[in-house]
């Protein structure tokens, strides 16, 4: 099929960047939609031309690397998948496709489609861990009886790969799905038990602090996590952020 | 940054005063609806509404306290929201992963804060000025006959349903979205999430009826 790709092209975080038009032919309904944007690359390379920039990185949907706004939408047409796992079969032959960085004043672009998403790296250092004695009385961690449905979420919560889909979907530009995924994952087990209070504070505090917006629960981060991340994490982190306030 | 300040803070007590401004409907709704049932229990309400002091001087305003607040912290949160995303998409998708309600509150809240102006206008600043100002004697079978007559006008009411139109969108997200937001969630919250799209239906329906049901059934001047 033929494509028309518009794409978003800004040469430094400084620079003003544009949306610039580009022209893809023979691409197969079975490439991969980061595939395409190889094809569109190599093309680029062969004239001389500057390719555009795009993280990627295991493509199988596990990183959480790859960060395209497809259309108005975070990883593209289809619900929870990530950019990689997007095939060319979505699109029609003719279709003209709109391809932006996620856009979050925490999400600065670095250049083309690529975004600084250390703002991420920044909450789950705020709190994001458990403290464990290992002096020498290292506790097994399989020795603490753990209720199967609290394991069964703590690991659906923790399956949030951190791309931004969330972020960049949220019309608030909120990162309260991630945040409270990675609060939620500590705050089901007995491990997180001891940290509880001051991790949900220290990492709202600092989701704050990098400028994410506030949660008008929508749900549009939830449509869009490749990782079907559930809207109760939201609930669990406000009523864990409310308990953390009142006892101080 | 302190705990007030935070964004869920904020949020927080966005919800809390939105669930007082939702009680407060149901007040307003259950004294409206006796107007179309029982005009005499509307104006013995009214009356009582109208003279008792713990509702004129502790009550009243609360709620004006409350309104004024939720307001308030609603352009707040949106001034914020909107600094979190400088650049925006040139391509934009949102009906695709959320409903126009969700992402409209701060248009519908804008609307139902116009009404608010006009509904003030109508009931409320005449209501002051006839106590408070003119310093008239109470009259009971009053309240009646004021509020048939200021539904006479069609543009009028046709102001009150379009406001309540969006007041319903308003409740529609927002009235579950309080409970998300402090946090509830459990084996109830499938119910508790059922009530409130009722609510949201029905109330704002009820007032619609009101008006129309004194539009058509008028009374002599």
């Amino acid at each position: 099929m033929k494509l028309t790709l518009k794409i978003w092209r800004q040469k430094n975080a400084t620079s003003k960047g544009s949306l610039e038009t580009y022209q893809v032919t023979d691409v197969d309904g079975d490439m991969s939609f980061l595939e395409m944007l190889d094809v569109l690359n190599a093309d680029l390379i062969e004239n001389g031309k500057d390719p555009v920039e795009f993280d990627h990185d295991c493509r199988e949907g596990i990183c959480g690397s790859c960060s395209l706004q497809i259309n108005g939408r975070p990883h593209g047409p289809k619900r929870h998948i990530t950019t990689c796992q997007l095939h060319m079969r979505s699109f029609k032959d003719g279709d003209t496709i709109v391809i932006e960085p996620w856009r979050a004043k925490a999400f600065p672009v670095i250049k083309d489609l690529v975004v600084d998403r250390t703002a991420f790296d920044r909450i789950q250092q705020a709190g994001g861990y458990i403290s464990v004695n290992t002096s020498g009385n290292t506790i097994d961690a399989n020795s603490i009886p753990v209720e199967k449905d609290d394991a069964d979420e703590a690991f659906n919560s923790a399956t949030c790969i951190g791309c931004g889909a969330c972020v960049a979907a949220c019309k608030n530009a909120s990162a309260m799905l991630f945040t409270s995924a990675k609060v939620s994952q500590f705050a089901l087990l007995p491990q997180g038990e001891v940290e509880a209070s001051r991790r949900v504070l220290n990492m709202v505090n600092q989701m704050d602090k990098e400028g994410f917006g506030a949660c008008s629960n929508t749900g549009a981060c939830y449509i869009e996590c490749p990782k079907d991340i559930s809207l109760e994490n939201i609930a669990r982190i406000n009523r864990e952020y409310l308990k953390a306030s009142v006892e101080g | 940054m302190g705990i007030v300040s935070s964004s869920i803070a904020r949020k927080v007590s966005m919800a809390l005063s939105g669930l007082f401004l939702v009680v407060f409907l149901a007040q307003h709704f259950t004294i409206n609806f006796s107007s179309v049932v029982a005009p005499e229990t509307f104006n013995e309400w009214s009356h009582f509404m109208g003279t008792n002091g713990l509702v004129q001087f502790a009550l009243q305003p609360v709620l004006i306290l409350g309104v004024i607040f939720h307001f308030v912290m609603g352009i707040i949160l949106e001034l914020k929201n909107n600094r979190a995303r400088v650049h925006s998409y040139k391509k934009y998708s949102g009906s695709a992963n959320s409903s126009w309600a969700s992402r409209n509150m701060i248009i519908s809240g804008a609307v139902v804060l116009a009404f608010l102006g006009l509904h003030f206008y109508d009931f409320w600043v005449p209501e002051i000025i006839y106590k408070y100002v003119d310093v008239n004697e109470a009259m009971e079978s009053r309240y009646y006959p004021e509020l048939v007559h200021k539904f006479e006008s069609p543009v009028r009411v046709g102001i009150y349903c379009l406001a309540f139109v969006l007041l319903m969108f308003h409740l529609w997200h927002g009235f579950a979205s309080s409970f998300q937001t402090m946090g509830w969630n459990n084996k109830y919250s499938k119910a508790i999430k059922g009530f409130t799209k009722l609510y949201a239906v029905a109330i704002p329906l009820g007032f619609i009826f009101i008006a129309l049901y004194h539009h058509f059934n008028q009374i002599p001047h």
